[in-house]
């Protein structure tokens, strides 16, 4: 009946698509949608789909490029159908149109169309647009799924669009290349910098796979980082401290092993991204310290990493997975955040059972006792397997921390009374182990637990006592016939693991104690031969032959003793995350402990570094070299005034510890920006993440918002002053107006209308006869403020409407630049006292108060220029009103403590006012 | 990297499912349930699974499950977060993130799948640049849209991808600015049975929602940032400047986001508001227990906690309680066996307080272990920690804006072992 359904409702929706309304065609779009996220199969309705594929509608085109991808694999002819389409849209003179018929393209998994994806994606990777570029990288991996023969090609391109110097492409070509040619790590060399420097604008999720790309270059390029450290003692903060007062002296003479600045490069790019809110990327910033930085340096991941352990459940899994494996390692990570593993009674199991074994990891003989305490109360947690679990840990820590052992047997012993079964079990079990480690003083325990042995069920318990029995069976020479009695009458009922034990135990009473026990054996021998279980009957039958003489036996007889009661090993218990460092940290594999498809195995440092020149990128380019000097003195300020900072630091109540810390990550930069290293990036342009946001928003021109294309119909106008001397007429002011059409109309007869007041003289702007939909036109006009900050009004007309706008000029743009000597301003200062001088003592911000830095704000809010100076605390600037011409003169002095005085000298008073109002916010600004 | 996509709700039907590759036959979701089934509490499934020709790698949410298939190497903790950031996105557009508000707008949320990953790649996860492209349904534009025939999918073209502010979109205009900023600490501790503190830590975001036209710069400045310990930040944070200078300078997204997340030095003692005294016992005989609990104030600088709620698991053997508040109410859920006291406002001259009698199954052992006790509290207008925000600056733009600041401390994970 449901199947019947479907299909006249199929049927109705083609009808729907058939029908010439556009509304309807959506709305069956939309069921069809709706169909496929349910998982229905409407590919019937391919052919009537399809037609749609150059609707206008973008909602209903992009519902058709839902199904066209979907099901294109199943109808190849037909999709074949929709090719031009996309073809031409390729061409499109607009980029996400490009874009998109790319995206659309190369998702649609038709073998015939590979040449045709080939040539598109060729020709995206050229693309002036990166967006465009970003698309063709991820066709790349869209390709390569679908052809594997186009490997070469694809290299190609993959080759090129690693050049790329956009933010928006790098995290998918790396992506690209990790998926088809993860191997060819020649391709990265010449663009290793530029990555490393680019890291920390690309978006987040190109971020981690980048910086899993890079750890794993690093790691076949430089030399190992950790030799001299792993020499010492091992105690990681002593390494730390020394590091540090090495470093002060200079490591050159001292230490044979200098890092590869490339090497250092990356450290320092990623460290930043600790603090990033996406926890993927934190990760991955983790496990590159961890594989790749000094050991002394990998502990400025931890408190990151702890911090995600606020973050949701299954990202808590994954890290604490890391957290374990870390932990075995370099136990003093972790250890000062160690209550930060404690369990909660409403965590999920598997979170407490990793908490768990990371608290068992930390465990010392400094903490031991509060970890103990800490267990206690776990054995009592109303989830068994978790108690279960704390009693193992007991055992481990008990193993491991010789001082304890005797408290937790005795602990342990406690619990063998519990109510619980599986704690006695577990417990058991764990005693075995412990006992094994030494043996010698337990003989009370041995028999407390033969007491308790009628009272446990469960066959692993009840295993690990009959072995213990027959081991030490000549302690307890009392209790281990009896024990052997009690089994021989129920061994028809035990589990196999517990007959095992018995034939086991009798073996071994035969052997010390044959006098009491040979029927009893005999008797169990018997029972086994018999026994159901194949692997019982072998071991009755080995027993048998190994202790009873007899003819055929032979030699192997006289060994039994030695064979049966050797000395055992104790059983070392390890964590179970032992040997997981054979994984990546951060990968699935390392999640799974077990390897992945396409795990990439990260390789053993080169004992003999590379050549390192292949990273030297030989074009310097101009462009490059020019954002170089802004970022190198960007780097200055910064760490100008992280030393001030660094000053009132010292007075706070931290630890010492944590000073040290502190100072050793600022240090670490500082050091970077010395000469070798320099000199051999300087030919990277290097964008920082300050540096980005500087030029881009506080540039000198400011634009201001003049229509707004809702309130003028799809007609938006922006303007800004360029600050060029108005050709119209002097005493104008040039404005720039950037007109642009939001409609999906044309726009016609752009012109400008009334003014007000009716003698404000403009220069209008040539009519624009046409303005097509997303088009947008720059024109200048010309404004005459006679030297007032009053907005001139005006109407921006269309054919159909008008548009009351008005521009209101800040003071600082009625001015232009003029030029003169320093003895030329002082003498025409000296003209314009008295009533003529404003001024005014300001407090400037104190990242303003440099000479550079004063002119850069200044300027930015005053067309004026600046009048070179002798003296260094003395900043002049002079200029001219535009209407008027008169002259306006600003100074600054620069008194102690980052004050100055601002002095205007001008004829136009109320504009000083003005003026002074507007230098003295941008200064006292950041 | 990310193969394909299932929504599985609470009782293990596949309601959605999405391949962004080629496609995959639900049948691999079986594994799963397979684990779910063994698992009991939905919370206790492994977020990843290995099948043998897959790799599922899943989160819970909103009694949802978000099932990813994958089938080659991929830091497990990428799809996770990128699921939980899917997540957040349904809770953005839709209010909240549940199977009924998803199918209502299957098409949207198909139309956000779409857009947010390319051949399983994160595309676009920008609130700001998703929205756009697709428009949130609101009941006016679903209405006028059914009427007109008119969509969700916006016009414009989504710039925001191309700037290097992605998280803002352009041409933001209010007419009313405002930025409000809310700093909320949640206490995390665990008590033990004496009230000592085992342990506790302060944690802290600072929520955001701004509405400001045009390209605002901000600057938010700390009385006592040194305070701080351990942060993360929104990427619009110029991590350079809080470095050396310990101010938060950004150009924020529009509308509401989560600024950044702190950590409370841990030198520094943490207040815990307030005390509990507590007695369960459960009786060898008689198949009862007694239970009586008072909480009052303790160090709360002063200010008033609200919404105080006490949340006990009860062990499986408890049948009922009987118990008399003195203020508040309680309530046990028999299957669920958890107990709800909620009290509400603390008041210092009557303390709040819990008792009476638990009656257990005929016959059961004594449980072992008592349960904690989960507290639930908020002290409105108080950061715990003393964290104050001094001022708010704005480069950039002309206008004044109006700028807020709110205070809350509630309980995080506030356990007191009995």
């Amino acid at each position: 009946g449901q199947h019947l359904n479907l299909i006249s409702h199929l049927r109705n929706l083609k009808e729907m698509l058939e029908s010439s309304k556009e509304s309807l065609k959506l709305e069956a779009m939309k069921r069809i949608v709706g169909l496929i996220a349910k998982g229905k199969n409407a590919s019937e309705l391919f052919p009537a789909v399809v037609k749609n594929v150059a609707s206008k509608n973008i909602e209903l085109k992009k519902l058709v490029y839902v199904y066209l991808v979907r099901y294109a694999e199943e109808q190849q002819d037909l999709a074949l159908l929709s090719i031009s389409t996309f073809q031409r849209a390729l061409k499109d003179p607009n980029q996400f149109i490009r874009a998109s018929a790319l995206r659309v393209l190369s998702s649609i998994r038709v073998p015939i169309i590979v040449p045709i994806m080939m040539l598109a994606i060729k020709e995206a990777a050229a693309d002036l647009s990166p967006y465009v570029r970003k698309t063709s990288a991820h066709a790349i991996q869209k390709l390569f799924s679908l052809d594997a023969d186009q490997k070469e090609q694809l290299i190609e391109v993959i080759e090129k669009l690693l050049k790329d110097k956009s933010t928006l492409v790098a995290g998918s070509v790396v992506m690209a290349f990790e998926e088809v040619c993860p191997d060819r790590i020649d391709l990265i060399h010449k663009n290793y910098r530029k990555l490393c420097n680019l890291l920390v604008d690309v978006e987040e999720w190109g971020q981690v796979v980048i910086i899993s790309m890079l750890t794993r270059y690093a790691r076949t390029q430089f030399t190992s980082p950790w030799k001299e450290v792993r020499g010492q003692s091992g105690e990681v903060m002593k390494a730390f401290y020394e590091s540090d007062s090495e470093e002060k002296k200079g490591h050159t003479e001292e230490k044979p092993y200098i890092m590869d600045p490339d090497h250092r490069l990356l450290l320092r790019n990623t460290k930043p991204l600790l603090q990033s809110r996406n926890t993927a990327v934190v990760m991955s910033v983790a496990q590159l310290y961890w594989h790749l930085a000094p050991k002394h340096e990998v502990s400025i991941v931890t408190k990151s990493l702890v911090r995600l352990l606020r973050s949701h459940r299954e990202v808590q899994y994954i890290v604490l997975q890391n957290i374990a494996t870390m932990s075995i390692q370099r136990k003093g990570m972790f250890e000062p955040f160690m209550k930060s593993f404690y369990v909660r009674s409403t965590d999920a199991t598997h979170i407490k059972t990793l908490k768990l074994e990371i608290l068992t990891n930390l465990a010392n003989e400094a903490n031991i006792s509060t970890i103990l305490r800490e267990f206690q109360t776990y054995v009592k947690s109303q989830d068994k397997a978790f108690a279960a679990a704390t009693i193992q840990a007991i055992g481990r820590c008990a193993t491991n921390i010789s001082e304890v052992t005797d408290t937790c047997l005795n602990g342990l012993v406690l619990l063998l009374s519990n109510r619980d079964e599986t704690v006695v079990a577990e417990s058991v079990v764990v005693i075995k182990k412990l006992l094994q480690t030494q043996p010698t003083q337990h003989s009370e325990i041995i028999k407390h637990m033969a007491k308790l042995f009628d009272n446990i069920t469960v066959p692993m318990a009840r295993a690990s006592i009959l072995w213990l029995i027959g081991e030490y069976c000549e302690r307890v020479p009392k209790i281990a016939p009896d024990v052997l009695r009690k089994m021989a009458k129920s061994f028809t009922a035990e589990e196999d693991i517990v007959k095992l034990q018995t034939v086991n135990l009798a073996a071994k009473l035969y052997l010390t104690n044959s006098k009491q026990t040979k029927l009893l054996t005999q008797y169990i021998l018997n029972l086994g031969k018999y026994d159901q279980n194949y692997d019982i009957r072998d071991r009755t039958r080995f027993i048998r032959q190994l202790i009873v003489p007899s003819e055929k036996s032979g030699a192997l007889n006289k060994y039994a003793r030695r064979i049966l009661l050797a000395p055992k090993p104790a059983p070392v218990l390890e964590s179970s995350f032992k040997d997981r460092d054979r994984f990546q940290l951060g990968t699935l594999s390392h999640s799974l402990n077990s390897k992945a498809t396409g795990y990439q195995e990260l390789s053993d440092w080169p004992a003999v570094a590379p050549d390192q020149s292949v990273r030297n990128v030989e074009i310097i380019e101009a462009s490059g070299s020019d954002s170089e000097e802004e970022s190198s003195e960007s780097e200055k300020t910064s760490s100008d005034s992280g030393k001030s900072s660094s000053g009132s630091e010292q007075s706070s109540s931290e630890s010492e510890l944590e000073q040290k810390k502190k100072k050793k990550t600022k240090k670490v930069p500082q050091k970077k920006s010395k000469p070798t290293a320099a000199d051999r990036y300087s030919e990277i342009p290097a964008v920082c993440w300050s540096l980005r946001v500087t030029t881009s928003s506080f540039g000198p021109v400011k634009t201001y918002e003049l229509l707004h294309h809702m309130t003028g119909k799809g007609l938006a106008a922006k303007y800004h002053f360029p600050r060029q001397p108005c050709l119209y007429q002097p005493s104008m002011v040039a404005v720039q107006v950037i007109l642009s059409n939001s409609s999906d109309h044309s726009l016609e007869e752009i012109h400008i209308g009334d003014r007000s007041p009716a003698s404000l003289s403009i220069h209008c702007f040539n009519t624009i006869e046409r303005l097509e939909p997303e088009a947008s036109v720059t024109v200048s006009m010309g404004i005459d403020f006679s030297d007032s900050t009053q907005a001139a009004n005006f109407q921006l007309c269309t054919k159909e409407d008008q548009f009351s706008v008005s521009i209101q000029p800040a003071v600082g743009e009625l001015l232009m630049p003029s030029s003169m000597t320093e003895q030329d301003f002082c003498k025409e200062q000296g003209k314009l006292q008295g009533m003529n001088e404003t001024s005014a003592t300001i407090t400037m911000e104190t990242a303003n108060a440099s000479s550079q830095a004063i002119s850069k704000q200044v300027l930015s809010v005053a067309n004026v220029g600046v009048v070179s100076s002798s003296q260094n605390n003395f900043s002049r600037f002079a200029g001219r009103t535009v209407s008027s011409g008169a002259l306006v003169l600003v100074s600054l002095e620069l008194k102690e403590s980052s004050t100055a005085l601002l002095t205007i000298n001008t004829e136009k008073t109320v504009m000083a006012s003005m003026l002074l109002r507007d230098i003295k916010q941008a200064l006292t600004q950041a | 990297m990310i193969h394909s996509l299932f929504l599985i709700n609470h009782s293990g039907d596949i309601f959605l499912e999405k391949h962004w590759k080629s496609v995959i036959s639900r049948s691999v979701c079986d594994y799963f349930f397979e684990v779910k089934e063994k698992a009991v509490d939905p919370e206790n499934v492994p977020p990843v699974l290995q099948t043998p020709h897959h790799y599922l790698i899943s989160i819970y949410r909103g009694k949802l499950f978000f099932l990813s298939v994958v089938q080659t190497e991929v830091p497990p903790l990428f799809v996770i977060e990128f699921l939980h950031r899917v997540a957040d996105t349904f809770q953005d557009y839709f209010g909240e993130c549940s199977e009924g508000v998803i199918k209502d707008n299957l098409v949207t949320v198909y139309e956000l799948l779409e857009e947010m990953l390319d051949n399983g790649f994160p595309l676009a996860t920008e609130s700001n640049v998703l929205k756009e492209m697709i428009r949130p349904p609101n009941i006016l534009r679903s209405v006028v849209n059914t009427l007109t025939g008119g969509s969700n999918v916006g016009d414009t073209l989504p710039t925001g991808q191309l700037s290097n502010v992605p998280w803002r979109r352009a041409g933001v205009k209010y007419t009313n600015n405002e930025a409000y900023f809310d700093v909320v600490e949640e206490i995390d501790a665990i008590l033990d049975k004496s009230g000592t503190t085992v342990f506790a830590e302060i944690q802290g975001v600072v929520e955001a929602c701004v509405r400001l036209t045009g390209m605002p710069d901000l600057t938010l400045s700390f009385m006592n940032p040194r305070l701080l310990d351990d942060m993360s930040f929104h990427p619009c944070v110029r991590f350079k400047r809080w470095e050396s200078e310990r101010v938060l300078s950004f150009i924020p997204p529009d509308g509401n986001f989560t600024l950044m997340t702190y950590h409370v030095s841990s030198q520094n003692l943490v207040a815990i508001p307030v005390y509990v005294k507590q007695n369960i016992n459960f009786f060898e005989t008689g198949s009862c227990g007694r239970l009586d609990i008072t909480i009052g104030p303790k160090q709360n600088m002063g200010k008033t906690v609200e919404g105080l709620m006490v949340t006990i698991h009860m062990p499986k053997v408890v049948l009922s309680a009987n118990l008399t508040a003195t203020q508040g109410n309680y309530t046990y859920d028999l299957t669920t066996k958890v107990l709800v006291w909620d009290i509400g406002k603390l008041n210092p001259q009557k303390l709040p307080n819990l008792r009476g009698s638990l009656s257990m199954q005929a016959g059961a052992p004594k449980p072992e272990e008592n349960p904690s006790l989960n507290i639930d509290l908020k002290i409105q207008q108080l950061a715990i920690s003393g964290l104050k925000v001094s001022r708010l600056d704005m480069y950039g733009e002309k206008y004044k804006p109006f700028k807020g600041v709110k205070y809350l401390t509630k309980a995080g994970k506030f356990q007191v072992r009995t």
